[in-house]
């Protein structure tokens, strides 16, 4: 039989601590609609993906009825464009965003993830093209997210691709400007980018995965803190064990959901991601995770160590209570995305040299960061190649998604609404990188890539 | 399948009888229920077997939140899996 306090505790994480599973992604593969008159792939991919995807919506709300498990998001990731624009006979490929946007459109998803391109070693043909259009791809549709991977650890750094990103970036401000530059919140810069990342805008669907997939991202910092302020604890391994045991529930709630969606909808399933990712609402922040570890403030000293913690404990908590884990899997720290970051960032307490520090434990890297509108894209350039320098040493995943906030600078405020947040425009560092950054050529891979 | 009816709010006469009556004129049959105070909280646990109902389970579950609202009591209903799988190895 049931136990009365572990129903009611499900309920009150449901109610009042934002427990909910994030989102459902359908990955994709686009291979088979490779073809090179432009118009006739667009034609078949537009196809395929309303077709395998037409009930992913019903089907998350169905669930989200029978379980009462909120499920915010459906979406749906594809194989990196370049990949499919590689044959095609014309580089203006912007068609293909066209086509993923009308199809998001068409199944009422709310992002599509895939116009990205792997260029960790070199580019390939289609690499090209598709950089160049990130900017104007992102900013003619609405639902498209883009993603690059230009480092890795066993590759190393492709700085022509960093170069290439940073002018991405701020080109995308530009062009999005009247919008809050939206544009480049929708696009990430990874080194050592995962195949089957559920949460966007990072997601794709990698060339080793199925034809068709599940994958799940869990959330839930609101239970976390929630159930540290409830136990006060007293010792730093209590905090940890707490940690993993919420981890572990609400992974199992995101491994039910998947099995359900991927039943339902005759799709395997791929894997939970067992992300913490706050959301700006009050109470599902992250950071406030760690200043109920005991830190005054998010970003005081201590904050690496207590997120190092953190991180560690969320993936031993959820690896047991999920058959196959993947994605990113660990807390997520964007800055707009999260109330209490955004109150360090007000206060002082959070800027970026130690959120870079802090990306070296995380799970992923700076995201959703406001920076000054008069940035150089080397400087965008340089963040990146840091953060990707970072991933490609710890052999984790690192990422860049900075949002230029054109006309605007240090002190100011970008709006962007919705679960994007809000965020303060942060000071960067002083000095001018772009010697550095137009040397180009590739960084060799580091001696912890010859694993063999 | 079974459906757990969560009933939260403050005590007053005829919540049982109120919840069972909504659940018997859809064919939801009470399998077992449990009460208890939790933190000066009424609280009503009911399992119930849903498979012969005359209305889907959507409709049982708006038809419970209404009367929830009407009685001001806070009443979810969900299927028991999701309390099975959070809180069993």
């Amino acid at each position: 039989m049931l136990e009365t306090k572990d129903i009611l505790e499900t309920i009150n994480m449901i109610d009042n601590e934002n427990l909910d599973v994030r989102t459902i992604t359908m990955g994709i593969s686009l291979i088979d609609c490779i073809d090179p008159d432009i118009d006739r792939a667009c034609d078949k991919i537009y196809d395929k993906i309303c077709r395998y995807a037409k009930d992913l919506v019903k089907t998350g709300e169905d669930i989200t009825r029978e379980y009462g498990i909120p499920i915010i998001n459906k979406r749906i990731s594809v194989t990196p464009i370049a990949i499919v624009a590689g044959v095609c006979q014309t580089q203006k490929i912007l068609k293909f965003a066209k086509a993923l946007d009308r199809a998001a459109d068409t199944l009422g998803v709310n992002f599509i993830g895939g116009y990205s391109a792997l260029v960790e070693k070199g580019f390939a043909a289609g690499d090209y093209a598709l950089i160049e259009s990130i900017p104007e791809a992102l900013a003619v549709t609405e639902r498209v997210c883009s993603s690059v991977n230009i480092g890795s650890t066993k590759a190393g750094i492709n700085m022509d691709a960093v170069r290439m990103m940073g002018k991405a970036v701020v080109d995308t401000a530009k062009l999005t400007a009247d919008n809050n530059c939206i544009g480049a919140a929708k696009l990430v810069t990874f080194c050592n980018a995962v195949q089957d990342n559920p949460f966007m805008a990072g997601a794709f669907h990698g060339v080793g995965e199925a034809d068709c997939v599940i994958n799940v991202g869990v959330s839930g910092p609101g239970v976390v803190r929630a159930a540290l302020e409830k136990a006060n604890c007293q010792d730093i391994t209590e905090v940890a064990d707490l940690v993993k045991k919420t981890a572990f529930k609400i992974t199992r709630m995101g491994q039910l959901v998947a099995q359900q969606a991927s039943q339902r909808l005759s799709v395997p399933f791929g894997i939970v991601d067992l992300s913490l990712a706050p959301t700006p609402a009050v109470g599902d922040s992250v950071a406030h995770i760690l200043e109920e570890m005991g830190l005054e403030i998010c970003g005081c000293h201590g904050t690496t160590a207590a997120l190092a913690l953190l991180n560690d404990a969320v993936k031993k908590g959820g690896v047991m209570a999920s058959s196959h884990v993947g994605g990113l899997s660990g807390a997520f720290i964007p800055v707009s995305e999260d109330h209490g970051m955004i109150n360090a960032v007000n206060q002082g307490a959070l800027d970026i040299t130690k959120l870079e520090a802090m990306t070296a434990v995380c799970s992923v890297g700076l995201d959703m960061l406001v920076i000054p509108g008069d940035v150089t894209p080397e400087t965008v350039s340089a963040i990146i190649a840091d953060e990707a320098a970072i991933g490609m040493v710890n052999s984790k995943t690192t990422a860049v998604r900075v949002i230029p906030a054109i006309g605007r600078k240090a002190g100011d405020e970008l709006n962007f609404g919705g679960l994007l947040g809000s965020g303060p425009v942060m000071e960067l560092r002083k000095g001018d990188p772009e010697r550095f950054v137009n040397l180009g050529g590739r960084i060799p891979a580091p001696l912890q890539s010859l694993k063999n | 399948m079974k459906a757990v009816i969560t009933v939260l709010g403050k005590d007053s006469v005829g919540i049982l009888s109120k919840v069972s009556t909504a659940c018997a004129e859809v064919g939801a049959n009470i399998i077992e229920v449990t009460q208890s105070v939790l933190q000066d909280m009424f609280a009503m646990i009911m399992l119930a077997e849903i498979d012969n109902t005359s209305v889907p389970f959507d409709e049982l579950s708006k038809k419970l939140d209404k009367l929830g609202e009407d009685n001001n009591l806070k009443i979810h209903v969900m299927h028991e899996d999701i309390f099975n799988s959070m809180h069993k190895i």
